[in-house]
């Protein structure tokens, strides 16, 4: 295929895709009596409701002491509330066929639901959600059962090379901020949580003024409306602002860590810390990521270090835009013997990436994909539920989606270039190698061979 | 399959696609979550000349189309010594033809807005796109194009052939849970190739050549042995054209007979212990029952996959709240039965103890579930519960394009129809208590039983990590 008609497929994207999304997903936007934003799209295609209502109260606002208080919030909230426990609410949300969930990352803790729209089974779901949302009991003795599962949980990650590799890379990217410290906790923060510290941090951070609810399906403007309002109107007032997170510092250096352990794989982890969501460079960023690691078979690490040395099954590198800044990171698994030239082969490919950017080819194919991908992205209830959700909560524009594919149209190879180069520094990385230890254990894999 | 929680990574070594990063495996066979009013959509089904066949679903809510070709051949046709091949050749239908060079279908199907990739079960392999519609007719001809001309070369093996194995690394060798499963298939089974690891045993791997890749593409890559599932906002007489256009012109292959391979009948319990590095014991009790043959006339299957939901199949279900709530012997707890397949269904219990128990007292907390089920049945209550969950469920997997597409393949690679779908719902929703009752009297006994126990080995002592900035800085 040639590349002028392919351009020209591109261009014709554009405005069909864009098109088709503001055609189709006129996101409407206000507020709740008490201050909640609410983003909905209204669509009758399926009997289905989704719903989430998510607050500022992710991992990131734990405390220096008390790694963890944050999700185990999150999970106790969901085990009992007002005159309901556990067994109560998970039946009544499984007799109508409903399922509640926790939602939970490092910026957001919230819950979603989703229900059939028919009356009874719609009326049955919202009332458990809603009472779980506004009236949680944190039940003592489930609290003690859930840290239980919550410290076995975390023993048993730690024999894992992965899980060693991610929790050491995330507290050298981030050594003095609470995005370095481990989401689940650890077993010694997680053994001293009380019901207390839940209750308090539900008050302090489930806060109505400071809630996103987003609202997808079966429901006309009016439902939507009076869904929004039971679903915040008990929620904690709370005083003053939003909880502020503090910035994150670049690193000052590289830094490299090797962690013994007996896995046929090292597991390698490469980053530093990157953007917050609503930098301006966000989509260079995404079109250069798609050239380097984040386009799946046709990225280059994908290319250099599996289609062309078969190092790895997978190889890809992601950038998390949070509050502020979050991770750059490019991971892979090989075989131990392996680690160094693979590791070679990743410092090569990104040293090379930050000084020369993409080939015009490589960002037309890229932009091709971005754009020409672009309703695969919004193809389902449960995908736009969770851009509505992304929307409200970093309070980017309500057009972001209808923007999405102009916005990746423009990007240039000097826009990629300059923007990778303001972000990122190669010499200043963070490297993790779990699995070949201080240096490369070559009889542990010999049996392979 | 019925794939939840903790379970799923248990048996993530069933089933294995060509890029673990693009797409989450997720199995979609389940007899039980299929069918519900509001009936599924109309679909439509044709046949080429040349014995291919063509099942077209319409979904107008986005201008998208996932489009998937099947191949029934998967672990299950493989013989001893070369476990793997399936597998590994379907990595290698990504190294190109004479037309489309080493890499390039991926890169055309991204150029076009397009995702792709590819997995391989026990029973099948498949590929498939999911696109803006109007690049459908791309797919279809790279599909056909290395339907019939790909070109397996000794130098893309050699490194393919080492992705793979670093896959098997990744996925089985340094993962406790799916050695454990693993070594309990090679248990359950002795004659039916189901025993066999999808992704193959690693001296296989190691032994694997371009030519048995090549012999066994021969073998089984024809039209009059695949299935084209398009789903999507489509028009199916359209669709069943491009079909031709592209897939006609294609030769039937003599494909190889296939025998029964029938499993033996177990002659008693069967214990396996598996050590690896972990924190935790684990524990997977499997019964041997009968898989769907009839969905007209079968009742048993049905009620299996009832009596799997009353045991685990929300929250509020049997293991759930006794072993973890109020008994607290268990961190998790569940149960899984897969109806739908080319060989024997399982019926398994997954469970791992709270710290503090062991195994042992887990399998006799399971064993007590089990009982309680067939000395007192089960309640009226569980059984609606179940059902409206079942309702539901099928309602929600419409929201997913390709869902629909991998539930319509499954269901006619294991020599079912997509057409029963609405029948399993009826079927389910006819079980009752007794039914629930007697097929756990009859099927969760010792003789067809084989119980599992990972037995968890520490980790050697951790060396502590260089300083910042250490000697070994390898930058």
């Amino acid at each position: 295929m040639s590349v002028n008609v392919q351009r020209l497929c591109a261009a014709l994207l554009l405005l069909v895709a864009s098109g088709w999304a503001h055609a189709i997903l006129p996101i409407q936007h206000w507020e709740t009596r008490n201050g909640a934003r609410v983003l909905f799209v209204e669509n009758h295609d399926l009997p289905i409701i989704d719903l989430s209502v998510e607050f500022p109260a992710g991992a990131a606002y734990d405390g220096k002491q008390k790694a963890g208080l944050a999700r185990m919030t999150n999970r106790v909230l969901q085990l009992g509330a007002d005159k309901l426990d556990e067994d109560d609410i998970a039946r009544r949300l499984a007799d109508v066929g409903a399922m509640m969930h926790g939602r939970f990352d490092t910026d957001r803790g919230g819950l979603a639901l989703r229900t059939l729209s028919s009356a009874k089974e719609r009326e049955q779901a919202l009332g458990v959600f809603a009472a779980v949302l506004e009236q949680p009991t944190f039940p003592a003795n489930v609290l003690s059962r859930e840290k239980v599962r919550t410290i076995a949980a975390i023993k048993e990650s730690n024999t894992k090379p992965e899980t060693i590799a991610a929790v050491n890379f995330f507290r050298l990217v981030f050594p003095d901020h609470p995005y370095g410290q481990r989401q689940s906790g650890e077993v010694e923060t997680v053994e001293a949580l009380t019901r207390d510290d839940m209750v308090k941090f539900y008050r302090d951070h489930y806060v109505a003024r400071h809630a996103v609810v987003a609202l997808m399906g079966d429901l006309t403007r009016e439902e939507a409306a009076a869904i929004a309002e039971r679903v915040t109107a008990g929620l904690p007032a709370g005083s003053g602002a939003a909880p502020e997170l503090p910035a994150v510092s670049d690193l000052g250096k590289g830094d490299t860590r090797r962690i013994a352990h007996p896995a046929t794989q090292s597991h390698i982890l490469v980053g530093a810390p990157s953007i917050r969501r609503n930098d301006p460079d966000y989509f260079p960023l995404l079109v250069g990521n798609y050239v380097l690691g984040g386009g799946g078979f046709v990225s280059r690490l994908v290319e250099e270090v599996r289609q062309k040395r078969g190092l790895a099954y997978s190889a890809y590198s992601t950038f998390s835009a949070l509050q502020r800044k979050g991770p750059f990171m490019i991971g892979m698994q090989t075989r131990r013997d392996q680690t160094d030239e693979a590791l070679k082969v990743v410092d090569r490919t990104l040293r090379d990436f930050l000084e020369k950017g993409p080939t015009e080819e490589e960002l037309t194919a890229a932009k091709q994909n971005l754009a020409g991908g672009f309703p695969l992205r919004i193809d389902s209830n449960g995908k736009i539920l969770e851009y509505l959700a992304l929307i409200g909560f970093y309070q980017l524009p309500l057009t972001y989606l209808e923007d999405f594919v102009k916005n990746v149209g423009r990007v240039t190879v000097a826009d990629v270039r300059a923007a990778f180069k303001r972000h990122l520094d190669a010499s200043r990385m963070v490297t993790v190698v779990v699995g070949a230890g201080q240096s490369p254990d070559r009889t542990a894999s010999s049996t392979q061979q | 399959m019925k794939i939840r929680n903790d379970i799923a990574a248990l048996l993530l070594a069933l089933g294995l696609s060509s890029s673990a990063p693009l797409l989450a495996a997720t199995a979609a066979t389940d007899a039980s979550t299929v069918a519900t009013a509001p009936r599924s959509a109309q679909t439509s089904e044709y046949a080429l000349d040349n014995g291919m066949r063509v099942i077209v679903k319409p979904d107008h809510r986005a201008p998208v189309v996932v489009s998937m070709v099947w191949y029934r051949v998967g672990s299950v046709d493989e013989v001893t010594g070369h476990t793997g091949v399936a597998h590994v050749l379907e990595h290698m239908m990504f190294k190109g033809t004479r037309d489309v060079g080493p890499g390039q279908f991926s890169r055309l199907v991204a150029a076009a807005g397009g995702r792709d990739n590819a997995f391989t079960s026990r029973d099948a392999t498949a590929y498939f796109q999911t696109l803006q519609k109007s690049e459908l007719p791309l797919a279809l001809k790279l599909e056909a194009d290395r339907m019939a001309n790909l070109i397996l070369s000794a130098d893309e093996f050699k490194r393919e052939i080492q992705v793979v194995m670093e896959e098997r690394r990744w996925r089985v060798e340094d993962q406790a849970r799916s050695l454990l499963v693993e070594q309990m298939m090679a248990t359950v089974l002795k004659a039916h190739p189901y025993r066999q690891p999808v992704i193959g045993w690693m001296n296989d791997l190691q032994n694997m050549s371009v030519e048995d890749a090549r012999a066994f593409y021969q073998r089984w890559y024809g039209p009059n042995n695949a299935l084209l599932v398009v789903v999507g906002d489509v028009q199916p007489d359209e669709v069943f054209g491009l079909a031709k256009k592209y897939f006609g012109p294609l030769k039937p292959r003599a494909l190889p007979e296939r025998k029964p391979q029938v499993e033996p009948v177990q002659r008693g319990i069967q214990r396996i212990t598996v050590k690896a590095p972990a924190e935790l014991p684990n524990l997977v009790m499997t019964y041997r029952t009968p898989a769907l043959q009839d969905p007209e006339h079968d009742w048993e299957p049905y009620a299996l996959d009832v009596l799997s939901d009353v045991l685990s199949g929300n929250e509020a279900a049997r293991l759930n709240r006794s072993l973890v709530r109020d008994q607290r012997i268990a961190s998790s707890a569940g149960a899984g039965y897969d109806s739908v397949g080319r060989g024997p269904a399982l019926f398994q219990l997954f469970a791992t103890p709270t710290p503090g128990k062991n195994a042992a007292e887990l399998e006799q907390a399971l064993r007590r579930e089990i009982r309680s089920v067939v000395d007192k049945g089960v309640s009226a209550e569980e059984l609606e519960r179940v059902k409206a969950q079942s309702v539901a469920s099928h309602v929600y997997e419409r929201d997913s394009m390709m869902f629909q597409a991998r539930q319509i393949g499954g269901l006619e690679i294991a020599g079912l129809s997509h057409r029963h779908i609405d029948l399993f719902l009826e079927k389910l929703k006819a079980v009752t208590p007794e039914q629930v009752q007697a097929v756990a009297t009859k099927y969760l006994v010792d003789d067809g039983l084989t119980v599992a126990y990972l037995d968890p080995q520490p980790l050697p002592a951790e060396r502590p990590a260089p300083p910042p900035g250490g000697p070994d800085h390898v930058r």
